[in-house]
């Protein structure tokens, strides 16, 4: 709280206060009332201060009767003092009042008159995003780490041998010709000299592969990742574009729990209502084979199977390619598409906003999915 | 994919009268035969059997003669004044292959034909048209406009023909088709009889095997004699199989081989998807779709004994029926025959075998003894020829994907007893059957393994059930209780037990296996490289950054624009044998050549102010790698072996890339905002080193495409190894990619960052609570000097008490004086132990002073 300046009263006022005498309880009165008419009538500091100057100061009638009390015979001198000193006391309580009162309202106005438009746009740096792809294969990534499973990398140019052979595809297999692959040439600039025997990878199978050889078993992994096939653009093809396989190889493990591990993660994926099936197929590296369909209520034209995926036990001929014994071992396999994932989840119809890399696309979704 | 024309399904199957193609697919899709499409009808609308009544030719100015037609369509005729439909309509045709009387297909005004085109009446050539004559053409039943469909000639009776009955029905093109999509491991499925079994396994419809020797109306004849002559010559086959282990002939006389087949069987081809074309093709490739067998009919005259089937020469050539001259491969398995007699046997190459036929011995409209050929060939020498000369063709499908070798006989009974049926000819005694073939052998199959693979708890009875379901032979070894399987002939992907437990869980259903979530044993989480890579991302994102993906295919101008020198590394890039845009047949080296093309796609669409990044692999061929080698499937490579793939398999290195353009602050209320510039690509790729937990000293680069060369810096960790670029790109590729000037941009190399940290856990300082002491220096140094060296001096300089060392300020100017510039530091100090004393602070100033003078020149700033 502040403190009053020294009272002093102005050079040359016009009036000189009269004194009461400060026997006299009445006149004493009245010099209290106006005091304190003065300083509840005070409507600022200023005039506060020059209220108290006034009739607080030293030369207000009731200092100046105060000072009187000295010149007075002792038996008045008290009786003066019992007189006088509430009286000077209340009105020092009334003026701290009012100051207090009055610069909280001048706090106040000052607040006001600081008052900006909060509704202008604040953001100097634009927000950036994660593209949904990644964040979608992030996300997919901790529903299989918090299963228990890890997550395995895996080389984008693979060998034939992994990407093929090694998944139980030989060199004159039909499902060879039908993986619309690309195929490296020889030389390190192109120069064709010998095969390199090197392909971009067509699936994210060949991290089986890997896996297996470098982990070996019980293995429990996913392996989300780019691959590659000759399909131009268009609304439902792209070249590039992003799988997610899952192996699990251990004693004992059957169809049932690749069935319960798809439908954990459907769950995951699309709500508590999402469930999957199971459909007879083929191919080279899962036998038995499946396809796999998702129960999907926001199908467009109302809820409907929908294909997500294939599936299967793994082939024996994969375990022994990497040097795990089927007799002992059995595992299953599963692999879908991120971008069919992401446009179940999402509503989006055409592939090429996912591969334009317009800011548009990926900002909507922000830092995450 | 076979299309399943339903009610010739029924030939194999019981099917219920009311079969829609879609209940069908249904049936079907459950025992792993999906659904492909279902064709609707090819034609709508009123299309019906009409007479010609009369016929005007009319020259036209134009040389052409169109024919004025009256044509009877019965009730659709044009209604008299009593309302009676007796007035015949008036068509134009341009065809002139039919005359008066004949019965034609006419699409009345409402039709729509295959295109679609929809037919109405319309003024030509001075007449109201009032409806279209067709031609097979114009009904997708074939490729033949020679001319309209003249009824009769197509095989219909005249008497069953009446004007202005439904053509739609009589020719088939009202029905629904149902394509399917057969699995490599299943070509028994290329064939109604083998989509039966299908539809049977489904539903429990009674089934015929109409493929066994049995089912046909009389005994298989044996082999004779004086059956036509065939070698098989194939001593050493590429894959160790013999080309050929089974080659049956048959002999029709007397037919007419060019006739056009009945109505109901060109029904059937067209529904199936084939074309008719004449009476002895058209059987052949019933038969085919029927059974599954691909056979061949030769005019016999034009064949010369003995067959030989035999590997091609080099140098030989062949005209297939597609009339393609084919440069064949030693590898290539052929049909010859021999003109020369035994002088040179198999000196003249009749066709590919199991691809395609050659022109030469095509059945032709002369031709009266039918050379009937029902054969088997290897699977995998049929795929390498087919695929060698990217011939896929029916017989070839059916080839690679198995055939059963006991089929060929049956198919080409069939074959006979349809010419004769058909084609008025007589079957020749005279048969010939090489038959090489090997029975498949067992497999030992316990039958517990189905429950163990399925996790269904099948009983013994349904294991043995469903196996024999499938044509298997079911035996049991009486001590060990393990089950001797013998696969059909019809099933060569039945090898092992896998594929006899998929068949068990197949039949038994997939929908009876229960839904069960296995309990991992528990993983490590993420590794440190992901949770960086993770990180990494984030923090850009977080700092204004889009992720964006790229296609990583780049091309020789590409690193042109970037002013790549001729032998910058990046340059050696992996080339595709088949890329998918010609001028982009590189793998990319780098992340930006492909991020700087997505930015700009950005900028053209109006969007100014961007900051992209990017995080992916690139590859770096390696220098002298060899080829990968080829090894087998289904053996585990020797530790050598897998060396050599790995050393085979190029460096794939993860990059993180930015680019910004415009501002990177935006304009607003609060003023006119802040460009991007090198040092916001700067700040990013220290940001990314920092998430990987990796210090990196920075460099000044003048030598760095595409960066501009006074405006790069070069990271580099401490033994000195380069993990990125940052700055300006440079002003000539950035007007070269159409970019906004001062465009900016940075490239990381992530995998060498997270290879520059051990991951071990960090030893923790205690943080000190003893009072700081600050103290500012400012220097002057000549502009050479940079800022980070000096600081270096400093901070050497300040000793152990230094906590905290800032630049503030960097001013130039006349105060300072020419060619120098002033460059002033808060430093904040504090001891671990004690308070500071103005000793302690003297000799930190001291100290920085001296090394800033003795290490890089600097005075210290009065």
């Amino acid at each position: 709280m502040s403190t009053p300046d020294a009272a002093v009263a102005p050079e040359g006022a016009a009036e000189q206060p009269t004194a009461p005498s400060p026997l006299d309880a009445d006149a004493l009165q009245r010099a209290l009332d106006a005091a304190l008419a003065a300083v509840a009538d005070a409507t600022d500091l200023t005039s506060l201060k020059a209220a108290r100057i006034e009739h607080a100061g030293d030369r207000s009638p009731l200092a100046l009767a105060n000072r009187a009390i000295g010149a007075l015979d002792p038996a008045d001198k008290k009786t003066a003092g019992r007189l006088l000193g509430p009286l000077r006391a209340r009105l020092n309580q009334a003026i701290a009042a009012r100051q207090v009162e009055l610069e909280a309202e001048r706090d106040e106005r000052v607040l006001v008159t600081e008052a900006v438009d909060v509704t202008l746009p604040v953001r100097r740096t634009p927000d950036g995003a994660r593209h949904p792809l990644e964040t979608l294969q992030e996300r997919i990534a901790d529903f299989f780490v918090g299963l228990g499973w890890e997550i395995a990398d895996g080389p984008e140019v693979e060998t034939e041998w992994f990407n093929f052979d090694a998944l139980n595809f030989g060199p004159d297999h039909p499902a060879r010709q039908m993986q619309d692959t690309f195929y490296v040439a020889g030389g390190p600039v192109g120069a064709e000299t010998e095969p390199t025997n090197l392909v971009l990878r067509t699936h994210t199978s060949p991290v089986q592969a890997h896996s297996l050889l470098a982990r070996g078993v019980p293995l429990y992994v996913a392996c989300p990742g780019k691959v590659f096939r000759t399909d131009a653009l268009d609304a439902t093809h792209t070249p590039v574009f992003h799988q997610v396989e899952g192996l699990a190889v251990d004693k004992g493990l059957t169809m049932a729990n690749l069935l319960g591990t798809l439908d954990a993660f459907a769950r995951a994926m699309f709500g508590p209502d999402a469930r999957t099936r199971l459909r007879p197929s083929y191919f080279p590296f899962t036998e038995p084979s499946a396809e796999m369909d998702l129960w999907f209520p926001q199908k467009r034209g109302g809820p409907g199977w929908i294909e997500w995926g294939g599936c299967g036990m793994v082939n024996p001929n994969v375990l022994r390619a990497t040097g795990v014994d089927p007799d002992v071992y059995s595992g299953f396999a599963f692999g879908m598409g991120v971008e069919r994932t992401l446009m179940l989840r999402h509503g989006i119809a055409d592939m090429h906003d996912m591969v334009e890399g317009d800011v548009r696309f990926s900002t909507q979704f922000g830092m995450g999915i | 994919m076979p299309n399943i024309v339903i009610d010739w399904l029924g030939d194999h199957v019981e099917l219920p009268a009311d079969l829609t193609a879609e209940q069908l697919a249904a049936d079907l899709v459950r025992v792993g035969l999906e659904e492909e499409e279902i064709h609707g009808a090819a034609v709508t609308g009123p299309l019906v059997v009409g007479r010609v009544l009369g016929l005007v030719p009319e020259p036209q100015k134009n040389g052409k003669t169109i024919n004025w037609c009256q044509v009877d369509v019965g009730v659709h005729n044009t209604t008299d004044d009593a309302g009676e439909p007796t007035v015949a309509r008036g068509i134009v045709c341009g065809a002139h292959n039919f005359g008066e009387g004949d019965l034609v297909v006419v699409a009345l005004p409402g039709a729509v034909l295959p295109g679609p085109f929809a037919i109405a009446s319309r003024k030509t050539y001075g007449h109201v048209s009032d409806g279209m004559i067709c031609s097979a053409k114009e009904l997708g039943l074939g490729e033949d406009h020679d001319g309209i469909i003249v009824l009769p000639r197509l095989g219909h009776a005249e008497a069953d023909l009446t004007p202005g009955q439904d053509a739609v029905a009589l020719l088939g093109l009202g029905d629904e088709v149902l394509e399917i999509n057969v699995t490599p491991d299943r070509g028994y499925a290329f064939s109604y009889r083998g989509v039966a079994r299908e539809y049977a396994h489904s539903t429990g419809a009674r089934f015929t095997d109409r493929g066994l020797p049995e089912a046909l109306s009389a005994p298989l004849p044996a082999a004779t004699p004086d059956g036509f002559p065939v070698e098989v010559d194939d001593a050493a086959p590429g894959d160790g199989t013999p080309g050929c282990d089974r080659f049956v002939t048959r002999v029709v006389r007397g037919v007419d081989a060019a006739a056009p087949s009945p109505a109901w069987l060109q029904r059937r081809l067209t529904g199936a998807g084939m074309r008719p074309i004449s009476l002895a093709v058209d059987v052949t490739n019933y038969v085919m779709l029927d059974l599954g067998q691909p056979l061949h009919a030769y005019d016999l005259d034009q064949v010369a004994a003995p067959i030989v089937v035999r590997r091609a020469r080099p140098g030989e050539r062949l005209v297939t029926l597609d009339d393609v001259e084919r440069a064949l491969d030693p590898q290539d398995l052929l049909i010859t025959d021999s003109p020369d007699g035994q002088v040179g046997p198999g000196s003249r190459v009749l066709g590919i075998a199991g691809v395609m036929g050659g022109a030469s011995s095509e059945v032709g409209p002369s031709t009266r003894d039918v050379l009937v050929e029902a054969a088997h060939f290897d699977a995998v020498s049929v795929a390498r020829t087919a695929r060698h000369h990217k011939l896929s063709s029916e017989a070839a499908k059916r080839f690679e994907r198995g055939v059963d070798p006991r089929l060929p006989a049956v198919a080409a009974q069939r074959v006979v007893d349809l010419l004769v049926e058909l084609g008025g000819g007589t079957a020749d005694p005279a048969v010939s059957d090489l038959d090489r073939t090997v029975p498949p052998g067992p497999v030992h199959f316990r039958a517990a393994e189905a429950e163990r693979l399925v996790g269904v708890a099948y009983t013994p009875e349904q294991v043995r059930g469903a196996l024999e379901a499938i044509g298997c032979d079911v035996a049991e070894d009486a001590q060990t209780g393990v089950l001797v399987v013998t696969p059909p002939s019809w099933r060569p992907d039945l090898t092992g037990s896998a594929e006899l437990v998929e068949e068990v869980a197949r039949l038994e259903g997939y929908d009876a296996i229960p839904s069960v979530l296995p309990a991992a044993p528990g993983g490590r989480g993420l590794t440190h490289e992901q949770a960086v890579r993770r990180s990494v991302a984030r923090a850009l994102a977080e700092d204004g950054f889009v992720e964006t993906l790229s296609y990583p295919f780049v091309g020789e101008a590409d690193l042109d624009v970037l002013r790549l020198g001729a032998d910058d590394a990046r340059r050696r890039a992996l080339r595709l044998r088949n890329p998918l845009a010609a001028d982009r047949p590189l793998l990319r080296t780098d992340l930006l050549s492909t991020l700087l093309d997505t930015a700009r796609r950005n900028v053209g669409r109006g969007l100014g102010d961007v900051a992209l990044f990017e995080v992916g692999l690139v590859t770096h061929p390696r220098v002298g790698a060899p080829s990968a080698p080829s090894l087998p499937p289904g053996v585990r490579p020797s530790d050598e072996a897998l060396a050599a793939l790995a050393a085979a398999t190029p460096e794939q290195p993860r990059h993180v890339a930015g680019v910004l353009v415009g501002r990177r602050e935006r304009a607003g209320w609060w003023g006119e905002g802040r460009a991007a510039d090198w040092s916001d690509a700067l700040d990013a790729a220290l940001l990314v080193a920092r998430r990987a937990g990796v210090d990196v000293r920075v460099v000044a680069d003048p030598d760095r495409a595409p960066w501009h060369p006074g405006r790069c810096a070069r990271l580099e960790l401490e033994d000195a190894t380069v993990v990125g670029h940052a700055g300006e790109l440079h002003p000539k590729v950035v007007e070269d990619l159409g970019l906004p000037a001062r465009a900016s941009a940075f490239e990381v190399d992530l995998t060498a960052l997270v290879a520059a940290t051990d991951g071990a856990p960090l030893t923790a300082t205690p943080v000190s609570a003893f009072p700081a002491a600050k103290e500012d220096l400012a220097f002057v140094v000549p502009d050479a000097v940079p800022a980070a060296a000096l600081q270096a001096a400093v901070v050497d300089g300040a000793g152990e008490l230094l906590e905290e060392i800032a630049l503030f300020d960097v001013f130039a100017g006349d105060q300072v004086g020419e060619g120098r510039k002033s460059l002033a530091f808060s430093l904040r100090l504090r001891a671990p132990d004690r308070t500071l004393t103005a000793d302690d602070v003297v000799r930190v100033r001291e100290g920085a002073v001296a090394a800033a003078r003795d290490q890089v020149g600097a005075e210290l700033r009065a």
